[in-house]
């Protein structure tokens, strides 16, 4: 019980955090005005240079937006308590580890949720995407998927946090470098081979392409391999987090450093 | 003040403030590393869909993206980065107008931008062969800093209205996209809705685009050089103005070191 309680309450504990230096109204807008424009921004792009139809730059962004909450927020729900000085205190509780690291992942993969089906809604409003109904619920169960392995690699980011100086400069510049190798928009297959191949490493490139499939009206079981391959990265991305988050607490502790910078 | 002193006092400050910026790894991404990247998607955007119009426009339009988002980041939270120091106070203090030591700081944000334009352009020739044949130099060398001074003149409306937010950082965050988008940058002005072409026309970003274009691809860039020069103008006068008023405020209710 004290352990769901560790995992539950520790994780909207944390959530709730990220308040301290932005109010809950300018948080809202912030996460929901920048995906929009966004959105807006390489649909017209996409229309201006290429003859891929809206649907391509609608649904790729619309999932990459997520990593509003899976990059920028899992990022510091790790890396703010040394930020803030609480750190330390953290960490001289006898607290399960697992359930404290991965509970932080729960409220910040339901915010990356709600903010890429705010992209889906203002693509169906605003550039008249079109999704039936009966596509709605295995795009929903793509989308779970993908914010969620956004969010280990986000929190692999938040690890980092507890060594390094700047752990911010990483999470913008990773949250850009996915626009570009993910596949939002441009075709994995039109970048060159390295590129591909740090695609296919990342977050988000296979869960796009499986959310594009889904959208356009293929079955779940159509792109189960894709949906399974997105799983996967988020996994050892995961896995590489928990055990970074370990490797470097047992540093800090070692080199007296989890409160320097 | 004399002139004298004053152009000093300028010519310091962007000098120590565009070294300061260039130490900050935040700057260094905006500026120098995000326009790269989105210059890339474009490039190979572009590339794909074989439209007319060349790899260079995209640079430069890439380019100008940078210099925007350093100026909003930069100029946007100028103010606050002094309360977060310390020095405020020292400046509010100082014998010289407050607008002569706020100047040049919003001056060097945009200024950080021809990095980003430097950037573009040296991409796009080493990794997509890009030719760099600018039609108009002479031109060119004037419709940069035409277009850096008028997005600095801008950045200090910027630092004068956001001052009275308390998170312009979070702010500045929704106007990075849109400003983008309807100046032109990269999307034609003529494919958004009616309503965005006259707010493009209040935009520096606007005018600075069509300047350095016109100057590098061929074309008359001297209106767009004109309009960058009265904008600026129009800039200073509404910047003076509400910076003063701030000035007013923070001294009247003491709040000039409160975050």
């Amino acid at each position: 019980m004290s352990g769901l309680r560790l995992f539950w309450q520790g994780g909207m504990f944390t959530y709730r955090a990220l308040f301290n230096w932005i109010s809950p109204v300018l948080y809202t807008t912030t996460m929901l005005g920048s995906p929009l424009f966004q959105i807006l921004f390489f649909t017209y792009l996409g229309r201006t240079f290429t003859d891929r139809p809206d649907d391509f730059f609608i649904v790729g962004n619309a999932v990459q937006v997520s990593a509003m909450s899976g990059i920028y927020a899992a990022t510091m729900t790790i890396a703010n308590e040394r930020q803030f000085g609480t750190l330390s205190p953290l960490l001289a509780t006898p607290a399960n580890r697992f359930l404290l690291f991965f509970g932080r992942s729960v409220p910040v993969i339901w915010n990356g949720l709600l903010v890429s089906v705010f992209g889906f809604a203002v693509g169906i409003v605003l550039l008249d995407l079109q999704i039936a109904a009966a596509n709605v619920p295995p795009l929903a169960l793509v989308l779970l998927i993908t914010v969620a392995s956004c969010t280990a690699f986000g929190m692999m980011l938040g690890s980092f946090g507890l060594r390094a100086r700047d752990v911010f400069f990483a999470s913008n510049l990773v949250y850009f470098l996915m626009l570009l190798f993910c596949g939002v928009n441009v075709p994995l297959d039109e970048l060159p081979a390295w590129m591909q191949a740090v695609g296919n490493a990342l977050p988000m490139t296979h869960g796009i392409e499986a959310a594009r499939d889904v959208a356009g009206g293929r079955s779940l079981a159509g792109v189960a391999d894709l949906v399974l391959s997105e799983a996967a990265v988020g996994a050892v991305w995961g896995a590489a987090a928990f055990l970074l988050f370990r490797f470097l607490e047992a540093e800090g502790r070692r080199r007296a450093s989890l409160e320097t910078f | 003040m004399s002139p004298g002193r004053t152009l000093r006092l300028l010519w310091v400050g962007w000098r120590f403030h565009l070294a300061n910026l260039t130490q900050s790894g935040f700057f260094v991404l905006v500026s120098a590393v995000q326009p790269v990247i989105f210059a890339t998607i474009a490039f190979y955007m572009w590339r794909s869909g074989q439209r007319e119009g060349t790899l260079l426009a995209v640079a430069l339009g890439a380019g100008l993206m940078g210099m925007w988002s350093s100026t909003l980041f930069g100029s946007g939270g100028a103010i606050q980065f002094q309360r977060w120091h310390g020095t405020l106070e020292v400046l509010i203090a100082a014998p010289a107008p407050f607008i002569l030591t706020l100047l040049p700081i919003t001056i060097a944000t945009a200024s950080l931008g021809l990095y980003s334009v430097a950037g573009t352009l040296a991409w796009g020739w080493l990794l997509f062969g890009m030719p760099v044949d600018i039609v108009h130099p002479g031109a060119f060398a004037v419709a940069l800093p035409a277009a850096v001074l008028s997005l600095g003149l801008l950045g200090l409306v910027l630092a004068s209205t956001f001052v009275l937010y308390r998170s312009a950082s979070a702010f500045s965050n929704l106007l990075e996209y849109p400003v983008w988008l309807v100046t032109g940058l990269l999307v034609p002005v003529s494919l958004l809705p009616g309503f965005v072409e006259p707010l493009s026309w209040v935009l520096a970003p606007t005018w600075g685009v069509k300047a350095i274009r016109r100057a590098a691809l061929g074309g008359d860039p001297w209106p767009a050089v004109g309009m960058c020069l009265l904008l600026g103008c129009i800039y200073l006068v509404v910047g003076a103005f509400t910076l003063r008023n701030f000035e007013r405020l923070a001294r009247a209710q003491a709040t000039l070191s409160l975050t």
